[in-house]
């Protein structure tokens, strides 16, 4: 069996579902499906200007994965400029960035947010809880 | 503050059920009242979408958190959105009644 995917880590997904041209004949052209991690690599490369090296830690990859991913991207959103096609934003293999905590009691893991209890388990309101690192 | 638990069943003593989209019964606790409901989940047998449309239904009933075995990225994406907790449960072998009465603790 193949080595599992290792899941890369994202900030957020884009701000849009297709990326489309003007003034061409849409119709007729195809999707090309960018996929959430290529995003996030174009995006931490070339607009947060990060180094590979940086941007792969952050993604949870290495530096050389994070250049693969980061290719493709490249291949992908110029091919899309150059022949006019629609960029569609696909989940692919990602996750998002927001911490998750277990209890040390029952198990559970959970994440917390704006409206939620901050310091104890939803599940057994133990206050021994724990984040998890990936 | 409302909880939803996902079921097997329609009963207090029914099984937690680990999957989200496709899960029997969505159970709404409210620990202010005790109540427990019983919703039953049409999108069970769906094709496809079941997570985001079992999303839509317990964000219509205004909880707090939901508790189940897994969440996929469609139904996590969306419950992020409307600040919902997501809390996963790694054993089915707990019951809505064993879960509530830790929740009460």
């Amino acid at each position: 069996m193949p080595r599992r995917v290792t899941p890369r880590k994202i900030v957020a997904p884009p701000k849009f579902k297709y990326y489309k041209p003007v003034g061409h004949n849409i119709s007729k052209s195809e999707k090309i499906e960018l996929l959430y991690e290529e995003y996030e690599a174009i995006k931490l490369a070339d607009y947060d200007m990060l180094n590979h090296n940086d941007a792969g830690e952050l993604m949870g990859i290495s530096r050389a994965t994070f250049a693969r991913i980061y290719e493709k991207a490249r291949k992908k959103i110029a091919l899309a400029l150059v022949e006019g096609k629609i960029l569609e934003a696909k989940f692919g293999n990602a996750y998002f960035d927001d911490d998750r905590y277990e209890c040390s009691n029952c198990k559970a893991t959970f994440n917390i947010t704006e409206n939620s209890v901050k310091d104890k388990c939803p599940i057994c309101n133990n206050k021994n809880i724990n984040k998890i690192e990936f | 503050m409302k909880t939803v638990i996902t079921s097997t069943g329609n009963e207090i003593n029914s099984k937690f059920d680990l999957r989200f989209g496709r899960t029997s019964y969505f159970c709404v606790y409210d620990d202010e009242t005790g109540n427990t409901e019983f919703i039953l989940n049409d999108n069970k047998e769906a094709q496809g979408g079941a997570g985001t449309k079992g999303a839509e239904k317990v964000i219509e009933l205004g909880v707090t958190k939901v508790v189940s075995g897994h969440f996929g990225p469609k139904a996590k994406e969306l419950l992020d959105k409307f600040k919902i907790q997501l809390v996963t449960m790694p054993d089915d072998t707990k019951t809505i009644a064993e879960i509530i009465e830790m929740m009460k603790k």
